[in-house]
């Protein structure tokens, strides 16, 4: 019984974590329709960004908007210099559909050995601002740390400001206006251009916090190599696809399913079907339900 | 007449070999071995070319087909013995049925979906060599070829064999892909590509033929994965990270996605990529991280250089400008 | 004080769609520009409103350069298009809907005050506020991609084929009033119409496109009374 528990609460933490990885991956799309693979390579850097804070100022509480704001620098900075460009230049084309994935990949590499030659390949470390020793319940060590309690409960304050960002303010409605018909809303007066810079930033931001809390929830170490960045690589997209691509709800839900599954496949099938396990929840929801959990009538195909 | 073009590129292809051929009795043995790289990067390539650019489709994950391919082999060759031939043909099949299935789920997606998947299917594949002992874990397995047939006398080297070998299947395969892209499936395939739809009311069943071209593909990849394990002598999950996906995929771009013709710009870039940026690291004097992650630097910025500037390759880009000028002329 | 077209010429790629258009449009004037598929209306509308670019010629609008600029800076000089097709967003409630209209003003209060008006020219609009409006009908989306129009309290109204895939009798409706809308609030208004027939009935003025070209103009009662403009767009 407390092995189950366990195993849920493992899965809801990092599930949280992944559903804000796909929240960065449904907000790019809705801006500008293009998959950003390069996501977790922003959020790569945005968690070096979050190290260097720690390093000079020694506070998680700093480090964190640190991130977000440099996260949302690089991404609102590719936005403005990349992604225009490209997505002007590659309108049509027998590769048109093809060659904006193939650029956020070459943008993944790119950020991936920068990161790399500037803090070197090994192990750097973030301390998380408070202990992730687990609680007990009488004889029982719950996997459920403050740290533990504290990332979801981030998580959740920072996904009913985007909601409430998103429904009620005036910028949301430019924001889902911009995302569902870019025609009607330039001639509504709205800079749709801008608005997508904006909601590159938003998603950089998000992937900034996924880093952050990826590395403290794991053994507190990070690098371009380590097997949380690839997670992050993965879990974002398939998450947000689970949830149907277009909707914020849609990626907590894919995330948290992601995390559970991921989790229980760990603790009751075998640990080394850790990365073959997202593929195959992937595989199963694209042929049962191709529109995600929570997705548009819009097919997949076209 | 564009059948016509590809068989004319086939001759230069093996004019080209001839050549290599012929060099590999005079340089180092390096160079052979960068040699065998070079054509098991060509046959890598072509197999993303196919799918990308002659169906439309993206495989981000061609890392994990020759991975099937490459453990296949391994698996038959050590488990049960079986002569090295018929390993390689071996590989092509088991990735070829790996192919059916993706290329099933394939036809049901499109664009950054398919991506995904793939991509999801490059970083999970390799990791289930730890789920079954047979595969030997993070050692991998060791895939040996054996020696060269003494034949061939006694200075031809273990290189020199692989790179024959190699040669000669990428001779092989480009020859039986350009065919392939010349017949009904080729035209097929490219149909679907420009416009599913009318493709559909041409009566081309496209579906079937997404899964086709997937099959080839990975039946290529197999091959490459082979051939690749054999040049490195072992086959390990580490051999096939999503780096090297990725440089495939930069390969293919490079080459031109297009046109299978160009297939030697990017499989000599991929090999002489690290060796230039040794090269600039040593001029420069960068530091040890730097010369370390100036490859990957340089594939990826090659790869968005290219999507931005030639998207269709620099084959494609010149028959463009050649044909551009021929109107101007006429008129 | 008006919409200044002349020697206006927009190309789709090789293909001319507009050649060579001049016209005038007076303050308080509504104009119909009808003609066959094709012929150019819609290129024409989608110019003036900044979202298709011209080759050569001018449009001003009171002074104001209409070419060479972002649709979203044109609205900015009240000058609203309601593109062709119930150009309304589907997510997005009835409500959203309008707000939209009026998103680039800074005075909330109003943007409040307009979204009255509107529902008291479309009452049904005003039952509906809370639905999203891929739950309205044909007509209704019709009046609530005119209400969004209206929301931004724009001088001149760039209408496309509002009549397109709707009942006759919803047609004459919102024909009535667009016909008030100039009348009453002294609106001026452009008319991009098929239906010449109902375009020049309410029209004080129109413009007879074909192939690109203006064919006749002048005013609206002599439109319908040129045996020519009978016989090619009104049927009798």
């Amino acid at each position: 019984m407390i092995q189950f528990i366990n195993t849920l609460l493992i899965g809801i933490t990092a599930g949280s974590i992944y559903s804000l990885m796909a929240i960065a991956i449904v907000l790019v799309w809705r801006s500008t329709r293009v998959i950003n693979f390069a996501q977790a390579g922003m959020a790569l850097l945005s968690t070096y960004f979050g190290y260097e804070a720690m390093v000079h100022l020694n506070s998680f509480w700093i480090a964190l908007p640190v991130a977000m704001a440099g996260g949302a620098a690089v991404a609102a900075f590719i936005e403005l210099v990349f992604m225009r460009f490209l997505l002007k230049r590659s309108a049509h084309g027998a590769i048109s559909g093809v060659a904006p994935i193939i650029a956020t990949l070459g943008l993944l590499g790119v950020i991936r050995a920068l990161t790399s030659s500037i803090w070197g390949g090994q192990d750097v470390r973030i301390v998380g601002p408070v202990s992730n020793v687990g609680y007990s319940i009488g004889a029982n060590t719950l996997a459920f740390s403050p740290l533990k309690l504290l990332i979801l409960v981030t998580v959740i304050v920072l996904v009913l400001l985007l909601s409430l960002l998103f429904q009620k303010s005036s910028i949301g409605l430019s924001l889902r206006a911009s995302a569902f018909s870019p025609e009607i809303a330039r001639l509504s007066g709205i800079r749709v251009d801008a608005v997508r810079t904006l909601g590159w930033s938003l998603a950089g931001a998000s992937g900034a916090v996924a880093g952050m809390f990826q590395t403290v929830n794991g053994n507190g170490s990070f690098s371009p190599d380590s097997i949380e960045f690839s997670l992050l690589l993965v879990s974002g997209f398939i998450a947000a696809v689970i949830g149907g691509l277009d909707s914020l709800i849609g990626a907590v839900i894919g995330g948290l399913v992601l995390g559970l599954v991921i989790s229980f496949v760990l603790m009751y099938i075998s640990s080394s079907l850790f990365f073959i396990a997202p593929f195959v929840i992937l595989l199963i929801v694209l042929f049962l339900r191709p529109q995600g959990i929570i997705g548009a009538k819009a097919a997949r195909r076209a | 007449m564009h059948r016509l073009k590809s068989s004319n590129n086939l001759i230069y292809f093996f004019v080209f070999g001839f050549i290599l051929f012929l060099a590999s009795n005079r340089v180092d043995e390096l160079r052979v071995y960068q040699g065998a790289s070079i054509a098991v990067f060509v046959i890598a390539i072509a197999s993303i070319i196919l799918l990308t650019g002659y169906s439309g489709q993206v495989s981000l994950g061609h890392g994990a087909l020759l991975a099937i391919g490459a453990y296949s082999a391994a698996v038959a060759r050590n488990e049960f013995n079986v002569p090295v031939v018929v390993c390689f043909f071996i590989a092509v099949l088991s990735s070829a049925l790996g192919g059916v299935l993706l290329g099933a789920a394939a036809a049901r997606l499109t664009g950054p979906y398919l991506a995904g998947v793939t991509l999801a299917l490059a970083i999970g594949l390799p990791s289930l060599a730890n789920q079954f002992p047979i595969l030997g874990g993070e050692q991998g397995l060791i895939f040996d070829v054996g020696f060269p047939p003494l034949s061939l006398g006694e200075e031809f080297t273990q290189y020199k064999w692989f790179f024959w070998i190699s040669s000669l299947a990428a001779l092989i395969s480009m020859w039986l892909l350009s065919n392939i892209l010349g017949s009904r499936y080729g035209r097929n395939w490219r149909a679907g590509r420009s416009n599913e739809v009318a493709a559909q009311l041409a009566g081309i069943n496209t579906g079937r033929s997404k899964i086709l071209a997937f099959t080839i593909s990975a039946g290529v990849a197999g091959l490459a994965g082979a051939l690749l394990s054999m040049t490195i002598g072992t086959v390990s999950p580490s051999a096939f990270p999503l780096a090297l996906s990725f440089s495939l995929l930069t390969g293919a771009v490079l080459s031109g996605v297009t046109t299978l013709s160009g297939v030697m710009i990017g499989a000599v870039t991929l090999v002489a990529i690290p060796e230039i940026a040794d090269v600039i690291a040593n001029r420069i004097g960068a530091s040890e991280r730097i010369t370390t992650n100036l490859p990957g630097l340089m594939v990826s910025t090659l790869l968005i250089i290219t999507v931005l500037f030639v998207p269709h390759g620099p084959v494609e880009q010149h028959r463009s400008r050649k044909a551009k000028k021929l109107v101007q002329k006429k008129n | 004080m008006s919409l200044e077209v002349s020697q206006l010429t927009i190309h789709h790629g090789a293909i001319c769609a507009v050649n060579d258009v001049s016209f005038t449009v007076k303050q308080g004037e509504l104009v119909a520009v009808i003609g066959s598929n094709g012929a150019g209306k819609t290129t024409l509308l989608r110019t003036l409103s900044g979202l298709n670019k011209a080759t050569r010629g001018s449009a001003t609008w009171k002074g104001h350069n209409l070419l060479h600029s972002k649709p979203e800076l044109i609205v900015r000089h009240g000058v609203s298009h309601v593109s062709e097709g119930k150009a309304v967003i589907p997510e997005l409630t009835v409500n959203e809907n309008l707000e939209l209209g009026a998103i680039w003003r800074k005075n909330k209060k109003e943007s409040v005050a307009s979204k009255s008006e509107i529902t008291s020219i479309f009452p049904r609009l005003g039952e509906r506020l809370n639905q999203r409006a891929d739950t309205l009908s044909g007509g209704e989306r019709q009046m609530l991609a005119i209400g969004r129009a209206l929301m931004s309290k724009p001088e001149i109204l760039l209408l496309d084929e509002p009549s397109l895939g709707l009942a006759p009798l919803v047609v004459e409706q919102i024909f009535q009033t667009i016909r008030d809308l100039t009348t009453s609030m002294g609106l001026t208004v452009v008319l991009v119409e098929q239906n010449a027939m109902g375009a020049l009935k309410i029209a004080d003025s129109g413009v007879v496109l074909n192939l690109g070209k203006v064919a006749v103009s002048g005013s609206a009662t002599s439109l319908i009374a040129d045996p020519q403009v009978r016989a090619a767009y009104l049927g009798y």
